[in-house]
């Protein structure tokens, strides 16, 4: 599936979700279900800190693609990481440079990347598009 | 104690959230305020604006009163002896720095000692921190124990500590993270004994607690318009006038000067406008000045009692959830008395602070979480996030039953 395809996908799966209460139970399932990164990845230069919650960000280069893991303490915020992990991770550079980076505003979920609620999220994603841009930089 | 009576006082509480009424819990960070605070702002700002100290016109005669009429108010509030003792800032970290500055400039040399406790808010660290990189001084750190409490032998430990005794003690009257009432008197006669001045953060204890610096002996009290039911914007340095009259000005500009000349260079105001650079926020001191007066109306006794019940209720019900743990728990440490005030401070095995405050927020719940502008007490404690429900005067009984079944939803949400 390319990006947009997914996107797509997440929003429509999002449409049936109206409630507030069924939105966040879906996310904080997103959250329990994503692999945990393993602690010894948990370093420093994956850290993303915020106030409100800290969020890590491994990513790595396999075969022209960019793969990218990611771990939050707090649920929420790792339910919509689990998201932007689907969507972004095993993309070539070029494609997620090329992507739309807000879908998750699509999703009614714009609060979360608000600067205010200092949850990493927003860092987050600025660091994918950051390492698809060098990772394309460097290919060039 | 009739809170209806007193939540009909405060519009903001009539406030509906995603259609849900608002269940304010956040008052350690901010209060709403009362009509009284509101109609002033209002009235000002629509018929009485006229810069303060500047003019001659009816406008400015009035503003100006209101000023002066504020700073006698929030004097006798805080029993101060005179009002050159009321300096006006935009709040605590305001008075801080006003503090950290001009105390430092005229007092404290390279090599010299200023104290904190490990249960500061950032403001009043920040402050200190710079101070003793712009003069050469040493910060040195008063640690709390495991309780909250501050032992006082490690406080006379530091005191009795090779090197010059330090200038300055700094700490606050309650940490807006643990709650817990700081026994200030004891701690300044020890401080007084040993020739050492003592600042106090009163951001979360003016709020709580009836404040007299004469009788405390303290020599400087900082606290915010916010958080006392009053404007934002707004706030109070008190210092001994001894101290103030020495001090050098912390900011240049208008209303501060006696003389300015480009020959002979300036000659600085009489006490409090040496602190007061630029156009005062008088709308907002006006409106400070009611807010004082408000609290001055309420029976402070039933008030107290009051929330002592909802503390004591408060902590009984957190105790049934398992794996909470509640920061500043009341008691009698080191020979003292530590009351808690209705600020709670919790860490919920399973459960991250901002997932809960998030699920809360959805039910109309207004709490705060993360780090609460104190990362090194969280450090302390070992951790990176806490989750914090403070009460003010107006929230009822009916209000903390509300936020314990929220909470336990969320918490089945989550864990």
């Amino acid at each position: 599936m390319t990006i947009k395809e997914k996107q797509e996908k997440v929003i429509e799966e999002f449409s049936f979700l109206e409630d507030w209460m069924d939105k966040y139970e879906h996310l904080i399932e997103l959250g329990k279900t994503l692999q945990s990164l393993p602690e010894n990845a948990k370093t420093e230069d994956n850290l993303i800190q915020g106030c409100q919650s800290r969020v890590w960000l491994d990513a790595r280069l396999e075969g022209g693609k960019l793969i990218f893991s990611a771990d939050s303490d707090a649920l929420i915020t790792k339910g919509i990481i689990s998201l932007l992990v689907y969507v972004y991770s095993g993309h070539t550079p070029q494609e997620i440079v090329e992507a739309d980076m807000t879908f998750i505003e699509k999703i009614g979920l714009k609060e979360h990347l608000s600067p205010t609620r200092a949850n990493g999220l927003l860092s987050m994603i600025r660091q994918i598009r950051m390492y698809a841009v060098v990772a394309n930089t460097q290919k060039a | 104690m009739n809170t209806s009576h007193i939540r009909d006082q405060f519009p903001a509480l009539k406030t509906k959230v995603y259609g849900k009424p608002l269940v304010y819990l956040d008052n350690g960070a901010t209060a709403q305020k009362p009509i009284k605070v509101l109609d002033v702002l209002t009235e000002m700002n629509r018929s009485l604006n006229g810069n303060v100290h500047r003019a001659v016109h009816y406008l400015s005669i009035q503003s100006t009163e209101r000023y002066h009429r504020a700073r006698e108010s929030i004097r006798n509030f805080i029993n101060a002896s005179s009002e050159n003792e009321i300096v006006f800032t935009a709040g605590t970290t305001g008075s801080l720095n006003l503090l950290a500055y001009s105390f430092g400039q005229t007092y404290i040399k390279p090599g010299d000692r200023v104290v904190i406790t490990e249960t500061e808010h950032h403001s009043n660290i920040v402050p200190w921190q710079m101070m003793c990189k712009r003069t050469g001084a040493l910060l040195e750190v008063w640690e709390v124990d495991e309780s909250g409490a501050l032992d006082p032998k490690k406080l006379e430990k530091i005191f009795d500590s090779s090197g010059p005794v330090p200038k300055l003690l700094s700490l606050p009257h309650i940490s807006n993270v643990l709650g817990l009432i700081n026994p200030l008197e004891e701690i300044i006669t020890i401080a007084h004994y040993y020739g050492v001045p003592v600042a106090v953060d009163g951001a979360q204890g003016i709020v709580h607690k009836k404040v007299d610096v004469q009788a405390l002996d303290v020599d400087f009290y900082a606290f915010s318009g916010h958080k006392l039911y009053g404007p934002t914007g707004t706030g109070v340095l008190y210092g001994k006038e001894k101290f103030l009259e020495e001090m050098v000005p912390w900011q240049g500009g208008g209303d501060m000067i006696e003389s300015v000349s480009l020959k002979k260079g300036t000659t600085y105001a009489q006490l409090p406008l040496k602190f007061e650079a630029g156009t005062a926020n008088y709308i907002g001191v006006a409106g400070l000045g009611a807010a004082v007066e408000f609290m001055q109306e309420l029976n402070t006794e039933a008030l107290e009692a009051y929330e002592a019940e909802i503390t004591k209720k408060a902590l009984q019900e957190l105790s049934t959830i398992e794996g909470c743990i509640v920061y500043g728990q009341p008691g009698t440490y080191y020979g003292q008395n530590y009351e808690k005030t209705p600020l709670f401070s919790m860490a919920i095995d399973g459960a991250h602070p901002s997932d809960i405050a998030q699920l809360l927020d959805r039910m109309g719940i207004a709490v705060r979480s993360g780090m609460l502008c104190a990362e090194p007490l969280l450090e302390r404690y070992g951790q990176t996030a806490l989750l914090r429900a403070s009460f003010a005067l107006y929230n009822t009984v009916e209000e903390l039953e509300f936020f314990m079944e929220a909470l336990k939803k969320a918490l089945c949400m989550l864990r």
